[in-house]
């Protein structure tokens, strides 16, 4: 026997469930307790750099579109600088939360972000990653929330040189992480939880 | 000497602490779970920042779901109860100003919910929703009714225990966390599903509150004490760097 380390556990996940619009949107879900619901807005004012508008729809294994999900997306702002109390490289831009959260259509179950194209990061040994966007999905069903990012397609260069978009054995799953520019700064980007399509989900 | 560096990156998730994926007796999980491995990869900035909440987006009863819904000299119906406990990393430090989160059915077992088809009655005053920031020390607490046990779709008499959902955000995106808090003694814990996707008896004790006595308020409400502990993070003054840079 050794001395013990004293570390805590981490408390186990749990589903979501069919009603985390109730915990999560109430206003969304016709309770309309608070102002307004968290995450529903990412600009609070004029901001730096690229507005964009990225869509998307999650599917099950089936093909089905989820109505039930909650998708939650955060990001750095333009100039690639977190709105975090732990960001120590500078101030973000004041006018941007950097995080979205949406329940996604009632009807089609599509999500809409309203955000701005994320500047560059570092990786932890100092080079840059291309720029992405890091994706939370919850949803009935899913045990424990899924850990996704959504990359660019227009972003060739970037994307070449980034250090997870390169470690991934399968190169040709890749597509699943890009979003796709669908108009004029609009991208889609669909998630399918599994099945030939399915996107590349993170071990985080 | 110098500190502890307190911003390291994370360590990995302990995933035979959380149910698989992939959980057939919880029929839904089949067709929503990736059949693919998880990409591992070191955390970066990227999740090691997480969203600020300030105490402005609190409301003056966000803690209150006796009275947050409820017609002015109501209150919610059920068996009044305080919850509360403190949320820390693995490390046992407290995670101060973190964003908690919690939903519940009402003491009926019913959501308040369009979906929602459980022929238990609705509550007028009772909404089933809250929020609160965890103080310096990551203590919270909210006061609720005791939720009921409801049927669900998915065995032909499948029985939810009482619980009552949490989401929590932490100091990294990589912390964020849904569960489920279960009262101590209900018979309906062994048999549900949900609960079975856990993988050992400590996990299903851990998301199983305790009756705390201290902490009720007599003539009023008794209490759950119900912790929970984020993702840690590694703690080191050697920097993980190439030589000679
Ligand atoms: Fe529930």
């Amino acid at each position: 026997m050794a001395q013990k380390l004293n570390t805590l556990r981490e408390s186990p996940s749990q589903t979501a469930g069919p009603y985390v619009h109730i915990g999560c949107v109430p206003n969304f879900s016709g309770i309309a307790i608070y102002g307004g619901d968290l995450g529903a807005v990412m600009k609070t004012g004029p901001v730096q750099g690229e507005e964009i508008t990225i869509k998307g729809t999650v599917y099950d294994g089936m093909g089905t579109p989820l109505r039930d999900a909650m998708i939650e997306i955060w990001q750095p702002d333009a100039a690639g600088l977190f709105r975090s109390a732990n960001e120590t490289r500078g101030a973000a831009d004041p006018n941007f939360t950097g995080w979205g959260r949406s329940p996604g259509d009632m009807v089609t179950g599509e999500f809409t972000f309203d955000t701005v194209k994320p500047g560059r990061v570092p990786w932890p040994d100092g080079r840059l990653q291309a720029p992405h966007i890091t994706v939370w999905i919850v949803a009935r069903g899913i045990n424990i929330g899924l850990h996704t990012r959504i990359y660019f397609e227009d972003e060739d260069t970037a994307n070449a040189e980034d250090p997870i978009l390169t470690r991934i054995e399968h190169q040709n799953r890749i597509p699943t992480l890009l979003a796709k520019p669908e108009a004029s700064g609009v991208y889609r980007f669909d998630i399918h939880l599994q099945g030939t399509q399915e996107t590349v989900f993170f071990d985080m | 000497m110098s500190l502890i560096k307190q911003s390291g990156g994370f360590v990995p998730r302990d995933r035979d602490r959380h149910p698989d994926g992939l959980t057939p007796p919880y029929k839904t999980s089949v067709k929503r779970s990736p059949q693919a491995a998880l990409l591992s990869f070191p955390s970066s900035i990227s999740e090691e920042t997480s969203p600020v909440f300030g105490h402005g987006l609190l409301g003056e009863l966000g803690n209150d779901l006796i009275h947050n819904f409820a017609q002015a000299g109501q209150s919610a119906i059920g068996p009044r109860i305080i919850v509360h406990g403190r949320v820390m990393d693995e490390s046992g430090r407290a995670v101060a100003g973190a964003l908690v989160e919690f939903w519940q059915a009402n003491a009926g077992g019913r959501y308040r919910h369009k979906k929602e088809s459980y022929l238990a009655a609705l509550d007028p005053n009772f909404g089933g929703c809250g929020r609160t920031i965890t103080d310096e020390n990551g203590n919270y607490e909210f006061r609720t009714v005791q939720p009921g046990p409801y049927p669900w779709p998915n065995g032909m008499n499948d029985w939810r225990p009482a619980h009552i959902h949490f989401s929590l955000f932490g100091t990294g995106f990589a912390q964020r966390l849904i569960t489920q808090m279960y009262f101590e003694g209900d018979p309906h814990i062994a048999l549900c599903p949900i609960v079975g996707t856990l993988k050992s008896q400590e996990a299903i004790d851990d998301l199983t509150a305790a009756l705390d006595m201290n902490r009720t308020v007599p003539m009023d409400s008794r209490a759950y004490k119900f912790d929970m502990v984020l993702r840690g993070r590694r703690q080191t003054y050697f920097e993980n760097r190439k030589e000679g840079l």
